[in-house]
């Protein structure tokens, strides 16, 4: 018998809540929110960090999940798709969901067809739109071409790059209008 | 009448589930399932001399390993070939498992079932297979001259032959005024979808029933393989395809030795089992697309009017035929597109390679035929000094010659027939929307700055919809949900959406009320898959077909209740009213109660159905001799032929006179397929087909050595375009309905895909001044292209030589 693989305690916050699980050291970040947390929303599309399908955000950071050991998440926020509808700018959808900015723009301008890379673009625009919340055509461009996906040409996630901008002032204005006390 | 949703871009119902996390994918389900990984061959060509997995046996947490030996019965058997055809002479498949001889680098020769897949592939490491190496055949010419064989009983290497003629080609040539030979190379690509394959099965032992789950384009074919691989009745196997990461034609074939290996392992050993390929084995063990070599003789008179057509096609089939020649027969019909060829011939060669094997790619042999007949008609133009879109125009198929039969037989054996098209408007459109009458002033200024620029068209037709069937089931509840059901399988393509839109519209419900179900054997069993762009026209021509059986048992229930003639009744957002007497009407819902007399669930709708009492007969049973319980209907759409959907697209590029490198400034298209189910849809299957195109075109390549390694079988070496390789597209369309379904509408899926590689080759040679005969192109192919040119290796084009000669640099 070959030796029993040695198990180390991973406590990592995941979309705001506190997760722990015994893994081996070599186990990938995206293996374990997918098949520890069973939160499969992450999706894996090379494990060579290419394609971009597995991005979650470390700290805000947008990471390659299959890039990345569970081991080294510890103690580490991480947000995957499953909590980017948690945000304070977040509205609830006539079907029930909670979609943030960037996931209701993509809902919006038919950015996704099968939908398996769309969790690593959701992730990557939303920490992108926080840099840079009023980007221009080219610049969405470039924001998301990181990422691969073979169905939708690309054409209409720049359009929900731009309209996730647009939503996010609307909800931002919003907010700040209904906690600013009386209206103007 | 409601809002009209047929035709109208409505958002998509899958969204605000797929992008909050909510989509299950075949690795997102069975988290309790063992792990299968395989031990591949790493070697194209080889016998298998010994297989020893004593070092692997020991690895904790291995639950089995098995090699061909180990296989009973059918599962060790060749697997299926699923088209046979005439001309295939010699099919040849390969075994779930390697029986003593591999045919291409990657194919499965040992399976290892563990915990996980870690330990599997620790396990697979610890594998040694001692292999007797043999001589690899690898690229279409070494196939074809045959000096080394793939399979020991295949001479040549041929698969098939074909030859199709139409009309006397010899003669025609030998009377055409003007002659011209092409030869012309197209190499492979894939599709690679974000979602490998994958297969997830679990074993029911008190029931013997099998469950499978199968990231597929067909799961009632992968459930009627299982079920015969595995000796049981079809009864006892389900298989589900959950949400399915992309396909684009690789998983529509069936089954895939994971999927016979991953149920039989489930069986045998009582637990779930689940397999998910990774990128590489994607990359070495899926399938591929493509590769061909194309020789084209054309005769043509002093208009620049197709005489004669003589067409020879070597086609790189890879070392198995289990999904039959479909390729090849597509590329020699379908490369006529738009045209009347005068006499036309084309005889092909399938050839086995040792490499993956070659299975429809999205366009399935149709880019391959685009290829070769738009480089004949810019060639022609060329000749002749003509424009090309004017000898284009010279030899369209006249929608007064509709519907046009070439007398050539099509993939599926019936008469390849164009119902309807108009060709001449594409032009115009596609003309008008890149500008082609103002280029020249374009390039003067473009020129002036000292920038290459030039122009590029492609104009294709693309049977779509073939058959033999599909099938359609609605049934509406007493709630008023109303629940549909078709067997075939959705990767992306808004099945949920479209299919809602004409139930809708069909039977006057909400689009929120109607919830679709696809690829579910459980469901609808008569099914054949999703490919040849065939989802809208036949499953939605099917839902259509049972939607107005449902409809017309609604209005029949209706008015008996209400006391009126089904004729005075109408459907309104779910309620059946009368015709300006609107407060007269009941909800669908309680018509789906009084459809069934047997009532022990006392719901809301039960209860507003009581004051509908009815007529009592005694002497009539509670349902009709002719009727059926419940409010649902089902039908099967079978359509006798294809229909013939059609493109043009235009392309202004741009070559770097110093670097080669090379840029796409526009892209149009003009996109004809029938009436528009939702148009935002439509345009998404477009843009997502021409980036593939421009991947095909530009970037994609399967970098074979000569002893069968893939040398670039990964996402860092074979290039995807990302956003910043995919050009703004600019889209128009035309809406040519097609009599042949009962909605007017054409397949739209493959069609953005056909045509690129075709134009972006007419771009760069109108901007390079000499003929590009081989694509994909990169900088490097380009620059070596004008080093030639400039040795005078390469003519110039007549055209280059007519106007300002070109400067080359290289």
């Amino acid at each position: 018998m070959t030796d029993v693989e040695t198990l180390h305690d991973v406590t990592v916050t995941v979309n705001g809540v506190r997760r722990t699980a015994a893994v081996p050291a070599r186990r990938l970040l995206s293996d374990f929110l997918r098949h520890d947390l069973r939160l499969t929303g992450t999706h894996v599309g090379c494990e060579h960090g290419v394609c971009g399908a597995c991005t979650v955000l470390v700290d805000g950071a947008p990471m390659r999940s299959c890039l990345m050991f569970a081991v080294s998440a510890q103690q580490h926020e991480i947000t995957t798709v499953e909590g980017l509808g948690s945000s304070t700018d977040a509205r609830v959808a006539p079907t029930g969901e909670s979609l943030s900015p960037v996931q209701q723009a993509f809902a919006e301008c038919h950015g996704l067809q099968c939908g398996f890379c769309t969790p690593g673009f959701l992730t990557t625009v939303t920490a992108y739109l926080e840099e840079n919340p009023t980007p221009t055509n080219e610049e969405a461009r470039e924001a998301i071409s990181g990422n691969l996906c073979r169905c939708t040409g690309y054409q209409n996630i720049v359009k929900s790059v731009l309209r996730a901008a647009e939503i996010t002032a609307e909800r931002r204005g919003e907010a700040a209008a209904s906690g600013g006390g009386e209206p103007a | 009448m409601t809002t009209q949703m047929f035709g109208a871009p409505i958002r998509r119902k899958e969204d605000p589930r797929l992008v909050s996390g909510g989509g299950r994918y075949l690795d997102d389900l069975g988290h309790d399932a063992l792990a299968a990984a395989f031990v591949r061959s790493p070697h194209a060509h080889a016998r298998i001399v010994e297989i020893d997995a004593a070092d692997a046996v020991d690895v904790e947490g291995v639950v089995g390993i098995y090699v061909h030996e180990d296989l009973p019965g059918r599962v060790g058997e060749p697997l299926p070939l699923l088209i046979p055809h005439p001309t295939l002479t010699h099919g040849r498949t390969g075994h779930a498992l390697a029986r003593d001889e591999v045919n291409h680098v990657g194919e499965a020769v040992v399976m290892v079932v563990a915990t996980d897949r870690y330990v599997a592939e620790d396990a697979c490491q610890r594998i040694r297979v001692t292999y007797e190496q043999l001589p690899p055949v690898v690229g279409i010419e070494a196939a074809r001259d045959g000096v080394r064989l793939v399979h020991d009983d295949v001479p040549g290497n041929v698969a098939a032959h074909m030859l199709q003629e139409v009309g006397d080609v010899d003669a025609a040539l030998a009377a055409s005024p003007h002659t011209l030979t092409l030869e012309l190379d197209i190499e492979r690509s894939a599709c690679t979808p974000m979602e490998g394959r994958g297969v997830y099965a679990r074993w029911d032992d008190e029931r013997g029933e099998l469950r499978l789950w199968s990231s597929t384009q067909t799961s009632t074919g992968v459930r009627a393989a299982v079920a015969a691989k595995l000796d049981l009745p079809l009864a006892k196997v389900e298989c589900i395809a959950p949400d399915v990461g992309g396909g684009f034609g690789v998983k529509i074939v069936h089954p895939w030795p994971e999927e016979v290996l991953v149920p039989w392992a489930a069986r045998l050993l009582g637990q779930p089992v689940k397999f998910t390929e990774d990128r590489r084995e994607h990359f070495v063990s899926a399938a591929h697309e493509r590769g061909q070599l194309q020789t084209v003789t054309i005769g043509f008179d002093d208009d620049g009017r197709l005489l004669a057509l003589d067409v020879k096609l070597w086609h790189d089939n890879g070392a198995y035929t289990p999904y039959g020649i479909i390729v090849p027969i597509i590329t020699s019909t379908q490369l006529l597109g738009p045209y009347k060829p005068g006499a036309y011939r084309c005889e092909f060669w399938s050839l086995y390679t040792n490499t993956v094997l070659v299975t429809p790619y999205r366009g399935a042999g149709r880019p391959q035929g685009c290829f070769a007949m738009e480089r004949a008609m810019d060639a022609i133009a060329d000749e002749l000094a003509l424009d090309r879109t004017e000898v284009r125009s010279r030899n369209f198929i006249l929608p007064s010659e509709m519907p046009y039969d070439h007398g050539l037989l099509f993939q599926d054996g019936r008469p390849l027939k164009y119902d309807s098209g108009d060709f001449p408007a594409s032009l115009a459109k596609i003309k008008a929307l890149v500008g082609w009458d103002d280029f020249a002033a374009y390039r003067a200024t473009a020129e002036a700055e000292g920038r290459r620029v030039g122009l590029g068209i492609g104009c294709y037709v693309e049977g779509t919809g073939v058959g033999p069937y599909e099938g359609g089931h609605i049934q509406i509840e007493t709630s008023g949900r109303v629940n549909v059901s078709t067997g075939l399988t959705s990767q992306g393509q808004g099945h949920e959406t479209v299919f809602a839109q004409i139930v809708a519209d069909e039977l006057g419900v909400r689009l929120e009320d109607v919830h679709v179900t696809t690829g579910d054997s459980r469901k609808m069993a008569y099914a054949v898959g999703t490919f040849a762009s065939r989802a809208a026209v036949m499953s939605g021509s099917a839902i259509a077909l049972a939607a107005r059986k449902v409809r017309t048992k609604a209005l029949r229930i209706a008015a008996d209740a209400l006391e009126v003639s089904p004729q005075d009744l109408e459907i309104v957002e779910g309620t059946v009213r009368v015709k300006g007497a609107p407060a007269t009407s009941m909800s669908l819902g309680t018509v789906s109660v009084l459809s069934n007399p047997l009532r022990y669930a006392f719901d809301e709708a039960a209860q507003a159905a009581t004051q509908f009492a009815g007529t009592f007969d005694p002497d009539k049973p509670p349902v009709a001799d002719d009727d059926e319980p419940g409010l649902e209907g089902r039908d099967f759409y079978s359509p006798t032929q294809a229909t013939f959907a059609n493109g043009m697209h235009a392309a202004i590029v741009e070559t770097d006179p110093v670097t080669a490198e090379i840029r796409i400034l526009r892209y149009c298209v003009v996109h004809d397929c029938g009436t528009m189910i939702n148009p935002m849809i439509v345009e998404g299957q477009v843009h997502g087909g021409v980036a593939q195109g421009v991947g095909g075109a530009l970037y994609e390549r399967m970098a074979y050595d000569e002893s069968g390694q893939l040398l670039n079988a990964s996402f860092m070496d074979f290039l995807v375009p990302y956003a910043s390789e995919v050009p703004t597209i600019e889209t128009d369309h035309l809406e040519t309905p097609s009599p042949l379904n009962p909605l007017g509408i054409k397949g739209a899926g493959e069609a953005g895909c056909i045509p690129v590689s075709a134009v972006i080759a007419s771009a760069i040679e109108d901007a390079e001044g000499f003929p590009i005969t081989r694509m994909p192109i990169s900088p490097n192919d380009l620059w070596e292209l004008r080093r030639r040119h400039a040795a005078g290796e390469i003519p110039s084009l007549h055209r280059a030589t007519r106007t300002a000669p070109k400067e080359t640099t290289a």
